[in-house]
């Protein structure tokens, strides 16, 4: 997922669209309003391109650095058959923030002005990487309900209008799908293990219903570019109708394995056809999303050491790559 | 766009199975050639998903413009005598 715009509090008020000419644009709202897939050389307007630089960025940022909360439990592991998973699942979320960095690339983005804005500090990612993994119930609970709620967000993306990002949702929600499943079968087994594995599952879900509910962003009355990004098919749905969605088809699943779920106002609402849930704790969101979450330091001195401990080696590859195509035009 | 520090940009095909095209997946940056092939296989077949890569230089890509579209592809718009259903053919006459 990680898909929900961050920035919307302070994003600046889309220019008039008296600046830019209006046939193209009413023939691209048109195009778009009838569900056709706008490609990288077609004409749109400035704003519909920064939007989705900015969306895409920070759903390839949050890919990349939530390999680091599960890459640290990669050497933890309790068994073969674990470490293999969640090796390859790490993998994954490694090629999700490629197709989507490649995406963005097709707007005019570079590679390198994107990884500089997440490594200063200038983009944001998703607020769920800022907090700590600290026993191995919780890659159940991430696998289970941070990519459960990655799904619920990037399933209707890969209707989004923009082509190359629907074309990445979908080779992405395909490989989500092996990622919650095995957080599930993980909290499975904590929950049918020892008293001690069913309280560190307990615990593990205590932490992170909360934190999960909020991935899909403030609550609509407070998304300010809620309305624009619909019309624009960049996101499909609201934040406050995926949540519900997700709380629907979650909380069954935690009863299914006897896990309780952390919220006394939790009710089944038979008239609405939805379960009732607690107010959310948005100031402790907004902090995460200033940088004061748990770990948010960690995590970034985490990317840019191994950005900085990697730079040689890509100015060593370059260098021979040169040298190689040099010879090659010597020698012709 | 500053392409300065960046590895080239190469776009990536992957043949699904034998008897099919090679179809665009996506791309990648890569030093050279062979690396391209190696981060392709990475990024885009970690399911088995093709059986040969092909990976181009973006930049040695000549696309036509989406603007031009209409005068690029108006000349077959008017053909329709290229289609098999222009032709009407009595139902009785079978195998055509
Ligand atoms: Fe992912
Ligand atoms: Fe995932």
């Amino acid at each position: 997922m990680y898909t929900t715009d961050l920035s919307g509090k302070n994003a600046k008020k889309p220019e008039a669209a008296a600046a830019e000419d209006p046939v193209l644009l009413a023939t691209f709202e048109a195009r778009v309003a009838n569900d056709e897939f706008i490609e990288p050389k077609d004409w749109m307007p400035e704003a519909y391109r920064r939007t989705l630089v900015r969306q895409i960025s920070q759903h390839a940022h949050s890919e990349i650095v939530g390999m680091l909360p599960e890459g640290n439990w990669i050497t933890r592991a309790p068994n073969l058959r674990r470490k293999a998973i969640l090796l390859a699942k790490v993998q994954d979320e490694g090629g999700h923030g490629l197709y989507l960095y490649s995406a963005a690339e097709t707007l005019g983005a570079s590679r390198e002005e994107m990884i500089d804005a997440l490594h200063s500090g200038k983009a944001k990612y998703s607020t769920i990487f800022n907090y700590p993994t600290l026993t191995w119930a919780d890659i159940g609970a991430i696998g289970w309900l941070v990519d459960g709620a990655a799904i619920m967000n990037q399933v209707p993306l890969q209707r989004t209008s923009y082509g190359p990002y629907a074309r990445a949702m979908v080779r992405i929600c395909k490989e989500e799908s092996f990622h919650q499943r095995q957080g599930y079968e993980l909290m499975m087994a904590m929950m049918a293990g020892t008293p001690e594995q069913k309280r560190m599952g307990q615990d593990a879900m205590n932490r992170w219903w909360h934190p999960s509910l909020m991935m899909f962003g403030p609550p609509d009355d407070k998304s300010p570019n809620t309305e624009q990004s619909i019309r624009w098919r960049i996101k499909r749905e609201t934040n406050d109708e995926l949540r519900q969605k997700f709380v629907d088809v979650t909380v069954p699943q935690a009863e299914a394995i006897g896990l309780s779920v952390p919220d006394p106002n939790l009710k089944w609402n038979d008239a609405r056809g939805h379960y009732d849930f607690g107010a959310l704790d948005w100031e402790e969101f907004y902090a995460v999303v200033r940088g004061e979450g748990a770990v948010a330091k960690e995590r970034m001195t985490a990317r840019v050491k191994a950005w900085e401990d990697g730079a040689w080696v890509r100015e060593a590859a370059r260098a021979y790559a040169e040298k190689r195509a040099a010879a090659k035009v010597a020698a012709e | 766009m500053s392409d300065a520090k960046d590895w080239p940009l190469w776009e990536v095909f992957v043949r699904a199975k034998g008897g099919l095209s090679h179809r665009h997946a996506g791309s990648v940056h890569a030093a050279d050639a062979k690396m391209a092939l190696e981060h392709a296989r990475d990024t885009y077949t970690r399911r088995m998903e093709g059986v040969s890569l092909w990976v181009v230089p973006s930049a040695q890509i000549t696309a036509s413009d989406p603007a031009d579209a209409g005068p690029l592809f108006e000349p077959a718009e008017d053909k329709i005598y290229r289609h098999p259903t222009f032709y009407s053919i009595p139902s009785h006459i079978k195998h055509i």
